[in-house]
């Protein structure tokens, strides 16, 4: 349903994205993980039509995203539902207006339906009660579980998760997950999840896909990387300290760093 | 010994820099007009913005009206004090209402309004904006299929546009009021002769001439203003350093325009 066709995204020197060929099937929820930097919001960003590829396609059925109309782009857009890294709940608006936003802007529902609709995305995600909260007076791990209701508000056709379990806590990191696999399942809804947990990964994927330094390294269904015998998918798999994969991505020798060029880091 | 080579170099630097900048400035300008343009043309579009310029013509104008009636009333009673006694020499104090009147309908009022609303407005415009932009919040907008450009920008340039003539008018009317105060009431002018000369001397035209600056500033400090934010680069210190140049730029601004529609006027 979704496909990616030689995806590159620079941003002046540093590749993000480097000619990713991806293809993200109906119905299924795909994984993408990777370490730090390795392209993974870049690529949801892409996705979403936030950003604009430096060179290559992406196609949702038939339709180029590049040269769409902005018309269209939104007619996307309304099946389309994101919960994003750092949330991104509108300030200005109180727990219960920001997860009836899509409502309230794209049906002409009547306000008694709207609140029993948003009442109970608060429930999924374990807010209800939290309706007249400021963004400002939730914790982290709150935040997030809104923008996760506030996404799913619409009952979207595709979804993009951009980290839905990192800063909460094992159990609704568990109930968050379990809701993603769920409603795919259930809804026949398409998931994007990028994630850097693992185990909650493979648990919930259809197909995951390995990025390292803007590349697809590995992809398959959870099963398949479990298996893989290439040493960098065992390393990230496994969380192991030492492999092929660095964990400092300096360039330069840190003894010639520490010994000599002073001045060339400087805190402002 | 021979800094000749250098002073070129100096002078090389300079003109440079004031070439790169004098170019930058031009494309802000030519990008703040484009973004503006496409933003205001979502004006008669569906959906219909009409409440969220309500709610702006609220934050920014009526929010406003405190610090321009203050404002106001303090230029009218210096006008009136400082007046009086360029007046008194001549013993032509009885001018004293057409020279305040004049002085704040035609030039205070607009540009000292328009000062205080960039201060005020202005600069939370950018702020407010810029700081949508760092937490993502245009983004979710986006993704929720909702124009930025339309929710955020048009709302917020129409209220500018609309709220700045009316504060004007209200600068105007208290400045003259207690530019009143002070001349008659304190210094003893007549006041049959206050406010004749001042209705004598005021023309339609001055009337006139100070709502079109009004609106002028109105434009050029949302244009201004929201573009910065929308713009600005989303950390922390983009939105700061936005925010100083909204309110620079929109300052300057509006003393540049002053001076071409007075131009025009007179
Ligand atoms: N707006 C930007 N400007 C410049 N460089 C950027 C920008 N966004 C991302 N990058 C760079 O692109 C690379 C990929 O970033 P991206 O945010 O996609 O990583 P990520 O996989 O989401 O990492 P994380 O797991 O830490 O969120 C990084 O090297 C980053 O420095
Ligand atoms: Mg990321």
């Amino acid at each position: 349903m979704i496909r990616t066709e030689k995806l590159s995204r620079h941003f002046d020197d540093v590749v993000a994205l480097d000619s990713t060929d991806i293809h993200i099937k109906e119905h299924q929820t795909t994984v993408v993980m990777g370490g730090s930097g390795s392209g993974k919001t870049t690529l949801l960003r892409l996705l979403a039509g936030l950003e604009c590829p430096t060179s290559g396609h992406i196609w949702y059925g038939k339709d180029d995203l590049n040269g769409i109309s902005q018309k269209n782009l939104y007619k996307l857009r309304s099946r389309m539902g994101m919960v994003f890294q750092y949330s991104a709940l509108l300030n200005s608006l109180s727990v219960y207006d920001n997860v009836a936003f899509p409502l309230v802007e794209h049906t002409q529902l009547d306000e008694s339906v709207i609140h029993t609709m948003v009442t109970m995305k608060l429930e999924q995600v374990g807010l209800r009660g939290f309706e007249k909260f400021m963004p400002s007076q939730l914790s982290g791990g709150m935040a997030k579980r809104v923008a996760f209701a506030r996404a799913l508000a619409m009952d979207p056709e595709i979804v993009f998760f951009d980290e839905p379990t990192s800063g909460l806590d094992p159990i609704s990191a568990g109930v968050i997950a379990s809701l993603i696999g769920d409603l795919t399942q259930r809804t026949k809804m398409t998931s994007i999840v990028v994630t850097h947990d693992v185990h909650a990964g493979l648990a919930i994927a259809d197909h995951v896909i390995l990025l390292w330094q803007g590349k697809v390294i590995a992809e398959g269904t959870s099963d398949v990387i479990r298996h893989s015998d290439d040493a960098r998918v065992q390393q990230f798999i496994e969380g192991r300290p030492d492999g092929p994969i660095p964990f400092s991505r300096s360039e330069t020798s840190y003894i010639e760093d520490l010994l000599h060029k002073p001045g060339t880091v400087r805190m402002s | 010994m021979n800094n000749e080579p250098a002073q070129q170099n100096n002078a090389i630097l300079f003109f440079g820099s004031l070439g790169r900048w004098f170019l930058r400035a031009i494309e802000s300008m030519g990008d703040a007009t484009v973004l503006s343009v496409t933003s205001l043309a979502h004006l008669f579009a569906k959906p219909w913005q009409g409440k969220h310029i309500v709610i702006q013509l609220y934050a920014l104008g009526v929010g406003s009206f405190v610090i321009i009636a203050i404002t106001g009333a303090f230029t009218g009673m210096v006008l009136a004090l400082q007046g009086y006694y360029t007046l008194a020499k001549f013993g032509s104090e009885s001018l004293l209402g057409s020279g305040v009147a004049l002085a704040i309908i035609r030039e205070l009022g607009p540009v000292l309004g328009a000062f205080m609303m960039v201060g005020r407005a202005g600069s939370s415009i950018t702020a407010e904006i810029g700081i949508m932009r760092v937490t993502e919040q245009l983004d979710a907008l986006q993704m929720m299929a909702v124009n930025p450009k339309a929710r955020i920008i048009l709302p917020r340039i129409i209220a500018m546009i609309i709220s700045l003539p009316l504060l004007v008018s209200m600068f105007d009317i208290i400045g003259l009021g207690a530019g009143y105060i002070v001349g008659v009431e304190l210094l003893g002018v007549n006041g049959g002769a206050f406010i004749g000369e001042m209705i004598a001397k005021i023309t339609p035209m001055d009337l006139y001439a100070g709502w079109v600056k009004a609106l002028g500033f109105g434009i050029l400090i949302g244009v201004i203003c929201t573009y910065m934010g929308y713009r600005a680069t989303p950390t922390t210190e983009g939105v700061a350093k936005a925010t100083t140049q909204a309110v620079v730029a929109g300052s300057v601004g509006v003393l540049i325009l002053d001076y071409i529609l007075t131009s025009f006027f007179l």
